[in-house]
């Protein structure tokens, strides 16, 4: 293949024609940034939204007479139900260790330790917490006598389950447009420059050049200004990054949510994203112009 | 020339293929070489647009290897239809177009580029590439068929010399004036020594003086042995020209004659001196 002059055709064209190339590729510096900016803040949504459903479990509290043996037997049946992912035993004395380190001024008043013995059940997800919830109260009464009683937060769990639902769904339509957007607004810029040099496609057309010949230095334009505004858009990321949110990560730990993408991923993305559709919408764009 | 070749097999194989049409055994008996037919050959071609009008009404003639011919006629006569059909921009409603042999219509679209390869076409609008130079403009019509740097560090000097343009190599075409981009256009269509030229009221932009030395280039690339083909309206120039007239009025063929002497080894230079001396009869007018 002739990529040697294929390369130069681009280069070429990019220079005489340099008003279309700047707006193509300042368009896609600002969806890149855009997109940059939006993907780490919907990812620190969604696991803040996860970390909330993280946490929502059930409670089982055994009667203040419970033993060692019983807490043993009632572990073993948690751990049967379905849906279970682990079981935390809190026993009476760690309960009241944290809680009098709380409310030291409380407990001290107290004198003896009114705490049970405590098992946090975790679901294997969050959805499945009102399984366990009936699994574990069927018909209103427990599965083992010395189970005092089972948390009864059905409605505090669907509210939260629906709310982080509802945070997780919008975050994804959102990028989900967001996206489309971009492709739409970067293939319009690349269909308008083209549209100004579709008299020079169909004279190409006439001497003879097949469609390929034609499409390939657009494509390797479309794919260097792709990668240039995306460069450009990271190379701003990285410095907003460095001079804005480094510093302010290590006193705000939202910023520095582990859950949000690496930076070096984030760049990876937006340099693909930036070229493959600048590439595929010069590709595609000029296709109406081959028909000659 | 390997790939015309390779073309012509798989055309030939593919009309061998629609064994029983009669046409696939025309051509064979014609002769195992194509080229010993007409290099044109149109046989009841129409083309109505698809507003209704009609382009070419059961168009036939046919124009022999070497030859040098003019096709005229008002605007609108189908003049520039007879050359968006050869140029396969378009396609006929009913007829049989062969070129060198060659059914037009069996050629697959993305086999139209190979079959452009084999022409070369000179608009009235020139069709220059606006961001390249005079030599790239004629460079690029060798880079599309795959020649190489040397090829064209070759063939490209030649023949801008041959059509005067040596001394405008590196301008861009908005620097030149009319007649030399014509002179551009057509150094791009004979660089490939097409064995067919079209032109497309070639004249159509230029003063008299001028459009005579662009039909004397056209007249020197004819004498190397290359079929010719004018769309024109200049009814002077044609008289002067003395050649084959093909005329076209409403898409029909209405005259096909030679006119006036037909001096077929004039050279170049008595071909000048006699279309730049006054007309023998008067323009005709309408």
């Amino acid at each position: 293949m002739k990529v040697g002059f294929f390369l130069r055709e681009a280069v070429r064209s990019m220079r005489r024609s340099a008003a279309p190339s700047f707006a193509a590729l300042a368009t896609v510096l600002v969806t890149m940034l855009v997109l940059g900016v939006f993907i780490p803040i919907v990812q620190a949504t969604n696991g803040a939204a996860n970390s909330v459903r993280g946490r929502v479990m059930v409670d089982v509290y055994m009667r203040t007479g419970a033993i060692a043996s019983d807490d043993a037997r009632v572990r073993g049946e948690l751990l049967g139900i379905a849906h279970v992912k682990s079981v935390e035993f809190v026993s009476k004395a760690t309960a009241y260790a944290q809680q009098s380190a709380q409310y030291p001024q409380a407990y001290a008043l107290l004198g003896s330790n009114p705490l049970p013995d405590t098992f946090h059940v975790m679901p294997d997800k969050p959805g499945n917490v009102l399984a366990i919830h009936s699994a574990l109260t069927p018909g209103g009464a427990v599965i083992d006598p010395m189970i005092a009683s089972v948390s009864n937060k059905q409605s505090d769990t669907r509210k939260i389950l629906e709310v982080t639902n509802l945070v997780t769904i919008t975050a994804a339509v959102l990028t989900v447009l967001l996206v489309l957007a971009s492709i739409l607004l970067i293939a319009n810029t690349i269909r308008l420059s083209l549209y100004a040099r579709r008299r020079e496609v169909e004279v190409m057309k006439l001497v003879g050049a097949t469609d390929w010949f034609i499409r390939w230095p657009f494509v390797i334009e479309g794919m260097i200004v792709g990668s240039a505004g995306a460069l450009l858009a990271i190379a701003l990321l990285g410095a907003t990054k460095i001079a804005l949110l480094d510093p302010l990560a290590s006193n705000w730990t939202l910023i520095a949510a582990p859950r949000t993408i690496a930076f070096s991923v984030l760049v990876a993305v937006l340099l693909t994203a930036g070229a493959f559709v600048s590439a595929l919408g010069s590709g595609l764009s000029l296709r109406r112009f081959l028909r000659v | 020339m390997a790939r015309t070749e390779s073309k012509t097999r798989t055309a030939r194989r593919r009309e061998v293929a629609a064994a029983g049409a009669p046409a696939a055994r025309e051509i064979q008996s014609s002769g195992a070489t194509p080229r010993s037919g007409p290099v044109i050959e149109f046989r009841g071609v129409s083309k109505r647009y698809s507003g209704g009008d009609v382009g070419l009404d059961h168009a036939t003639f046919s124009i022999e290897r070497g030859e040098f011919v003019f096709l005229v006629g008002a605007t609108g006569s189908g003049k520039s239809t007879v050359m968006r059909l050869l140029i396969k921009e378009l396609e006929p409603t009913a007829g049989t177009i062969r070129v060198a042999g060659h059914d037009l219509s069996v050629i697959a679209r993305r086999r139209i580029a190979y079959y452009r390869r084999n022409l070369g076409v000179v608009f009235q609008d020139f069709k220059l590439l606006p961001n390249r130079t005079v030599y790239d403009n004629v460079a690029y019509a060798l880079q599309v068929t795959g020649g190489t740097r040397r090829d064209i560090r070759d063939k490209v000097p030649d023949i801008l010399r041959l059509t005067g343009l040596s001394t405008k190599l590196h301008n861009y075409p908005d620097q030149l004036s009319g007649g030399e981009q014509q002179r551009v256009s057509i150094a791009r269509a004979f660089v490939n020594h097409p064995p067919l030229l079209l032109a497309d009221e070639p004249t159509g932009n230029l003063d008299p003086e001028t459009s005579v030395d662009i039909m004397r280039l056209l007249y020197r690339i004819n004498r190397t042995g290359t079929t010719v083909l004018i769309a024109s309206h200049d009814q002077t120039m044609v008289d002067k020209m003395r050649r084959r007239v093909l005329e076209l009025a409403h898409g029909q063929i209405v005259r096909d004659e030679a006119t006036g002497l037909y001096a077929r080894d004039e050279t170049t230079r008595e071909f000048a001196r006699r279309m730049r001396a006054p007309s023998v009869r008067p323009p005709a007018v309408s």
